[in-house]
């Protein structure tokens, strides 16, 4: 039956999902003369990429909350600065110890070494040149991120063209480079750290950044190269640098979504899509829960793969192997988040008083020991009883994120499985809260009497509000088997889909996520390529 | 809590603090050093090459280095023949990667027939653990339990006759003697970083301030003066000393291969002793070097004057001369195409010449060579010509004597 379509609702693109890369994707449509409409489920924009008041003048930075991996070619591109764009400098972190002291790490380097010479002299020397080696390595790897995968089974010209450049850019940097990089995609955070330091407190630190948003301790193989996906941030050509949008992430969606108004992309809220209409074989719009049907040439994912593929589209549109691949593909969610308002700022043992230090990150990750325990119990579906907590203060950051005098915390917490065992309830989520709580007050005995409100979010929570299958930040982990010409699924890299029309661009395809809209507007340009 | 937010002050901190008036501070290897105590650097570099200067050079990296096998370790590490290097004789050196490519410089002393002290500008207590496994040898960082002090210039060697209790008339040129000064064990070697006559005095941190205060003493009639580290860049400039990360990038910093140099390059072939037994780091590459040649070579370059004063007449000025070394990289020219840079450019108030430590790609380095210094005159590009010289610019005859 064909439906009567006016005008109005006939666009030349559709993209399902207005978190950051939908958004992306849509203005660079947009700014290419395309008619967009980006759908929304929620009645906000952002994705996991939101800023929400859940009390009364606190505002939380819910899901993600640091900025360092946004490309800067989509700043650019975009505008973002003038539509509001702000990254905030946060500038250390600070690891509490359990003996009541502490390890420092600034943006400045004489100061680390010194802070890090009273732990270890030797720790001291080799974290100068560990930072140069990872950051090298990074540098060297970046370039891969802002390629279209070519896929290495074809005989097209251009993934043969791909791979030459590929191999002229490999063969360009140099034997003790390749070899470096191969161990790093090979190790794990745990082994490459022992091969450079000693103190518990310094490894434990770092190994974190290789076990977010995957469900891996920093035992397990692969989890340097996530460790090395963190190296990869950069703020104003500075590498490695980490900052905090005004407004929390919620304020990169808003600059992102004004951005793309001013370049005529519609953005409808409230606007939960059901169905992939397809027609002759084609994408040929979307249906809405509420009924309605929109029609376009091209429609674009940038929901998760499993919801992307599994439940926008029957199955009957796909092969066997790429819905099996689809369904392969791991997306365990591990981590949650408790946002906490508070009425003082919470007072670390080890640091009293409010310093320079509350301006950056706080780390609970005393050692490598105490994330792999973690870990242990997160693997046979429990939670872990003294998880790794990163915090930020974002009130120390950007004062307008809660009322004078108080302050709001974000606390990202891992390890909480997705399928813990006998599934999620809100015993499980207030315990959940409760563990998190009693971990920071083993080193900020006031965070209780400071609680004015706290939001917990459990991996479940993740999936139920920003719409992500098994509520992994990534949309499926950053694992080697995910990543590159593999992410989503073999042959399907290059965000196109067996459906043609329908292409897929978000934290689910090359290169990954952690708010760096490289997925949304690689795929913008891939359908700007299949357009002509 | 206090340090935490701060950089390191030296042992003489409260003393130099006291005579900082301008509040000229630099960074220097996670210190706080003086740049200069007054608002300009001449009283202080004219007393370099007139007097005696008296510098904190204390965030120097000091290692210790004992045992067994600490000849052998240094021996491996360094491209000079240890062997060789007598009780009591000071040698400078670089030391390079297993490419041959520099990753600092610095001296290493003999103490004893199995001690050494090493001084080097970045930390380098990895690197000597890297190299030292299975040796029999203990490596101890001492920099911040040992404070130094250069005393540079053609009075120095009379200052310390003053106040040290033996005479240091017999310590030859790059050796070192052990002394007393204001009642405090000392070692004083006949070495510094201004091309002139000069000598470092070494002591425990604890004893800093005594023995400055001697010397501040010693040296009132002698016209002695703290001097900030602003002179002695001037002063390092004209002796053709070059220095760590602004002339030339450590092999473990730099980003791409174009940053690093070879000792070769950075005219240090003198140390490299190929004819010593063995093994050591970066001499298959060394070797090569030294058969194949090297593609650059940092050497010195003399502005002419008159070219400079056409340069800035044709605007109708006077040449505008900076008031210290610049640490800027500018492009050195040859028949109009780029062959090299310059990585830092001084006015000498003792040659009265525009100078420059440069890096030309082969042939130009050759002394004779007609190149050409890039300026900015009233914000335009100009090309001041100059000749390519051998180093050092400026070598008095008493710095040996």
């Amino acid at each position: 039956m064909e439906t009567q379509v006016t005008g109005a609702s006939r666009y030349d693109a559709i993209v399902i999902g207005a978190g950051h890369n939908g958004l992306i994707a849509g203005a660079y449509l947009a700014r290419a003369g395309r008619k967009v409409v980006v759908l929304e489920r929620r009645d906000v924009v952002g994705g996991a990429a939101v800023t929400e008041e859940i009390f009364p003048g606190y505002r939380f930075t819910e899901f993600s909350y640091v900025v360092s991996l946004l490309r800067p070619e989509i700043i650019r591109d975009l505008e973002l600065p003038r539509h509001g764009l702000k990254i905030l400098p946060l500038p250390s972190t600070v690891t509490p110890m359990d003996n009541g002291d502490y390890l420092a790490a600034w943006d400045d380097h004489d100061l680390t070494r010194r802070e890090l010479y009273r732990h270890s002299p030797r720790d001291a020397e080799a974290a100068d040149e560990y930072s140069r080696v990872m950051a090298r390595a990074a540098k060297a790897i970046k370039p891969v991120i802002g390629l279209v995968p070519p896929d290495p089974s074809s005989l097209s010209w251009r993934d043969l063209r791909g791979l030459l450049k590929l191999g002229a850019y490999g063969a360009s940097l140099g034997e003790s480079e390749i070899y470096r990089i191969a161990k790093l995609v090979t190790q794990s955070s745990a082994d490459l750290l022992d091969e450079w330091f000693e103190f518990d407190a310094l490894k434990g630190t770092k190994s974190a950044s290789g076990i977010i948003g995957t469900f891996l301790g920093p035992r397990s193989p692969g989890t340097a190269y996530v460790l090395l996906h963190h190296y990869m941030g950069e703020i104003d050509g500075a590498f490695r640098a980490w900052g905090f949008a005004k407004n929390g992430t919620g304020g990169v969606s808003a600059a992102i979504a004004s951005s793309a108004r001013a370049l005529g992309v519609e953005i409808r809220t409230g606007a939960a899509v059901e169905k992939v209409v397809v027609r002759g074989g084609r994408a040929a719009g979307v249906a809405l829960a509420n009924g309605d049907e929109l029609h376009a040439k091209v429609v674009m994912s940038a929901a998760d793969p499993k919801r992307s593929f599994l439940q926008f589209v029957d199955a009957q549109h796909f092969p066997d192997e790429f819905t099996q691949a689809i369904r392969d593909f791991r997306v365990r969610g591990s981590s949650g988040k408790v946002n906490i308002a508070l009425s003082e700022l919470p007072q670390f043992t080890c640091l009293p008083g409010e310093g320079p230090l509350h301006r950056g990150a706080i780390s609970i990750s005393p050692s490598i020991d105490y994330i792999e325990r973690a870990y242990d119990e997160a693997k046979y579906g429990q939670l872990s009883r003294r998880p790794y907590i990163d915090m930020i203060i974002p009130s120390m950051i950007d004062r307008d994120m809660a009322p004078p005098g108080h302050h709001v915390m974000s606390c990202f917490v891992q390890y909480a499985p997705y399928d813990i065992e006998g599934g999620w309830d809100d015993a499980k989520r207030d315990a959940f809260g409760e563990t998190v709580i009693d971990t920071i007050e083993r080193y900020a005995p006031n965070i209780r009497r400071a609680i004015v409100g706290k939001q917990v979010i459990t991996p479940k929570d993740i999936e139920r509000i920003a719409g992500i299958t098994g509520g992994n930040i990534f949309h499926g982990e950053l694992l080697l088997h995910q990543l590159f010409f593999l992410r989503p699924a073999p042959q399907w890299a290059d965000f196109r889909t067996p459906l043609p029309g329908y292409y897929f661009g978000a934290s689910g395809a090359h290169p990954g996520g952690g708010v760096m809209g490289a997925a949304g507007k690689l795929a913008a340009t891939e359908i700007l390529r299949d357009w002509r | 809590m206090t340090g935490l937010y701060e950089l390191k002050r030296t042992p003489f901190h409260e003393r130099t603090a006291a005579l900082c008036l301008p509040q000229n501070w630099r960074r220097w290897a996670g210190h706080i050093a003086v740049g200069s105590y007054d608002l300009g650097l001449e009283r202080e570099y004219w007393a370099i090459r007139n007097g005696a200067a008296l510098i904190d050079v204390s965030p120097l990296m000091k290692y210790l280095i004992e045992g067994p096998d600490a000849a052998r370790l240094l021996d491996k590490v360094t491209p000079r023949n240890i062997a060789r290097l007598a009780i009591g004789q000071v040698y400078y050196t670089g030391w390079c990667d297993d490419e041959g490519k520099l990753l600092d410089d610095g001296t290493v002393t003999r103490l004893g027939e199995t001690s050494f002290r090493l001084t080097s500008a970045e930390p380098s207590l990895r690197w000597l653990h890297m190299n030292a496994v299975g040796m029999d040898v203990t490596i101890t960082e001492r920099t911040d339990q040992m404070a130094a002090l250069s005393l540079q210039g053609p009075k120095s060697r009379a200052v310390l006759n003053r106040c040290c209790d033996t005479t240091v008339d017999g310590i030859k040129f790059f050796r070192m003697a052990p002394n007393v000064l204001a009642g405090r064990t000392v070692t004083i070697s006949r070495t510094g970083y201004t091309g002139d006559l000069g000598y470092e005095i070494w002591m425990d941190a604890a004893d800093a301030l005594p023995v400055w205060d001697a010397l501040m003493a010693a040296g009132g009639d002698y016209g002695i003066a703290a001097c900030g580290i602003l002179a002695m860049d001037m002063a390092r400039v004209e002796a053709g000393l070059f220095m760590l990360d602004v002339d030339y990038t450590s092999a473990t910093h730099a980003w791409i291969p174009g940053q690093k140099s070879s000792p070769y390059e950075m005219g240090l072939g003198w140390t490299i002793a190929l004819d010593k037994p063995g093994y050591f780091v970066g001499r298959r590459a060394l070797e090569r070097e030294a058969r194949e040649g090297s593609a650059w070579k940092m050497v010195g370059l003399e502005v002419d004057w008159e070219g400079l004063e056409r340069l800035y007449a044709a605007v109708g000025l006077p040449p505008q001369i900076p008031a210290m070394a610049v640490r800027g990289s500018l492009p050195v020219r040859h028949d109009g195409r780029q062959v090299g840079y310059a990585s830092t450019s001084t006015w000498s108030p003792v040659l009265k010449k525009y100078i420059a430590l440069v890096h030309l790609q082969r042939p130009y380095y050759e002394p004779g060579t007609r190149v050409s210094l890039e300026i900015t005159v009233e914000h335009h590009r100009r090309h001041a010509p100059g000749t390519v010289v051998a180093l050092p610019f400026y070598e008095p005859e008493w710095k040996r004597k």
